[in-house]
């Protein structure tokens, strides 16, 4: 049983120590025009765009954000990184997926601020050179989508979904990918490109 | 989305005071000033559609190194309140001694979604009313104390049928909690004052004529941890609902039973979807206890269970639908092999 959940990631502990430091396990986020104020301990101003970095792909990404900033926001507006889709922006429909640590989550609806420290993978962060992810290629080679908006999130994850050990029978596939909607309604092709990719993914 | 300030907390206490300062005294906890941020599903949901306008955003995910503790010990199972539904649904003990809860969140959101959330959020969980969701819609008690409901003469198709009051007609969404009320759990609340154990049971607070206060919960509260006692290997949640996966309950019931040499010693049923806070059916349950279990018995449990259900126009249907699951969950647990 995986408590990883459980271990917030080292810049957490960085600010705890900072804090710790200053006296105060609370911590204000320092707002980027408040940091030549040194009576700084009270909550930033919301008006005023915060320093964050975000390690996307194996980058650190340095962003200045207004608080409100989702992670599927940070990836699309501010890195650029538009894989990542915005269906409903609710957390409804799967298409914003992406891996925090080896979790997948809905981008939509976790805060930029909140997934500082942790390694974020999108579809951009999937092939290595010229050479697709197993996962990639088995929805190429079922035809597993038509106008494909909702592949990035369904391939990114299709992927957890395997790592899970969710892929055993289609129906164990269909049950794990549910949170993932196809519009065009690819289901059986998606279910036959994570059956073809699953043993690859599993070998490593 | 409204602006907000964010603040990290580190430890329970400095978590709590940042929850307790920024709370206006006559505020009930939904309109609280500051709110917890845990996995966000509901949250940041809410918070992108107007319903909650909180001024400050406390993330208590850093808690988690001393909240998410997964514990089943010999007499009782300890669950941390920031312990994200996928790992308790995954985890092998709970499957075995305690099938209800595993499958009350397996069956819950996306995968998604349970590998975001929180045990202490699943449970705070805010309705689905589609009339509370959309503030386009002026009347609504919960969200506009004296405003009316909306839903009362709307499309209700989707709303309860038990523990109603002429305010509020909202179905409590959850699954994992009826899991929780059924096993006669105690949810630990951390505050100003310390820590202190509270029954499941007296958590949720029906609508009555304060549809805007949900929970016991004052600003400045957390749960820290759920613990459930006893081992429940013949339990059985199961969900009736519009689609195969990923949706709401339209009717759930969560069983446990005891049975010894063919007879119940203990029974519990618990419904979901139908209900307007997690609700367990102690008058019907209690038909059960002393009895060898037939199909006949598990129908009149059904009906007692049902017996003061008021449909309106819409969702009449689930009270027929209600009186099915539960006697089929009592099948199911009756028969399970274990």
């Amino acid at each position: 049983m995986s408590n990883a959940s459980g271990s917030p990631p080292s810049g957490f502990h960085r600010r705890a120590f900072i804090a710790g430091a200053a006296g105060s396990a609370l911590v204000p986020m320092t707002a980027r025009a408040a940091t030549q104020d040194a009576s700084a301990p009270a909550p930033q101003d919301p008006a005023l765009p915060i320093d964050v970095t975000l390690r996307v792909n194996g980058q650190d990404k340095r962003l200045s954000l207004d608080a409100r900033t989702t992670v599927l926001d940070a990836l699309r507006e501010h890195l650029k990184l538009t894989g990542s889709k915005k269906g409903c922006d609710h957390g409804q429909c799967g298409a914003c997926t992406v891996l925090i640590g080896d979790r997948r989550v809905v981008s939509c609806l976790t805060l930029a601020l909140a997934a500082e420290g942790q390694e974020i993978t999108t579809i951009e962060g999937l092939a290595t050179n010229d050479r697709l992810h197993p996962m990639q290629q088995a929805f190429v080679d079922n035809d597993a989508f038509q106008c494909g908006y909702c592949t990035p999130g369904q391939i990114m994850s299709a992927i957890a979904c395997v790592k899970e050990g969710h892929a055993g029978t289609d129906a164990d596939i269909r049950e794990y990918m549910s949170g993932n909607i196809c519009r065009c309604a690819a289901y059986p092709n998606i279910v036959a490109a994570v059956k073809q990719a699953a043993p690859e993914i599993m070998k490593g | 989305m409204r602006p907000f300030s964010y603040q990290r907390a580190t430890d329970p206490g400095m978590a709590v005071q940042a929850l307790s300062a920024a709370a206006a005294a006559n505020n009930p906890l939904t309109q609280a000033n500051a709110q917890p941020l845990a996995g966000g599903t509901t949250l940041i949901d809410l918070m992108k559609l107007d319903v909650m306008r909180p001024a400050a955003i406390v993330d208590i995910n850093p808690l988690a190194r001393g909240w998410s503790a997964i514990d089943p010990g010999a007499d009782n199972l300890r669950l941390g309140a920031l312990a994200k539904m996928s790992d308790v649904a995954a985890h092998d003990q709970i499957q075995r001694s305690y099938p209800v809860i595993a499958n009350s969140l397996k069956l819950a959101a996306s995968a998604q979604l349970r590998n975001m959330a929180t045990l202490g959020g699943n449970v705070m969980q805010r309705t689905r009313c589609s009339y509370f969701r959309d503030v386009s819609y002026e009347n609504c008690n919960k969200r506009n104390p004296g405003s009316g409901c909306a839903a009362m003469d709307g499309v209700n198709r989707m709303h309860a049928v038990l523990g109603t009051s002429d305010q509020c007609i909202a179905t409590y969404p959850g699954d994992f909690a009826q899991a929780l009320i059924a096993l006669d759990a105690t949810v630990e609340i951390t505050g100003r004052s310390g820590t202190r154990g509270m029954p499941f049971a007296e958590l949720h607070k029906a609508p009555g004529n304060t549809p805007e206060i949900e929970t016991a919960l004052q600003p400045g509260e957390l749960i820290s941890a759920f613990v459930i006692p006893g081992r429940w290997p013949r339990s059985v949640y199961l969900k009736a609902r519009d689609r195969q996966s990923y949706e709401f309950a339209l009717s759930s019931a969560a069983v446990a039973l005891d049975v010894q040499d063919g007879t119940i010693r203990d029974a519990r049923v618990a419904l979901g979807g139908v209900a307007t806070v997690p609700w367990r059916a102690r008058e019907a349950e209690a038909l059960l206890r002393g009895q060898r279990f037939d199909d006949g018995l598990a129908q009149r449990v059904a009906d007692t269970a049902f017996a003061d259900a008021k449909g309106r126009q819409y969702n009449s249907f689930k009270i027929a639908l209600g009186k099915r699951v539960v006697a089929r969950a009592l099948q199911q647990a009756a028969t399970m092999e274990i």
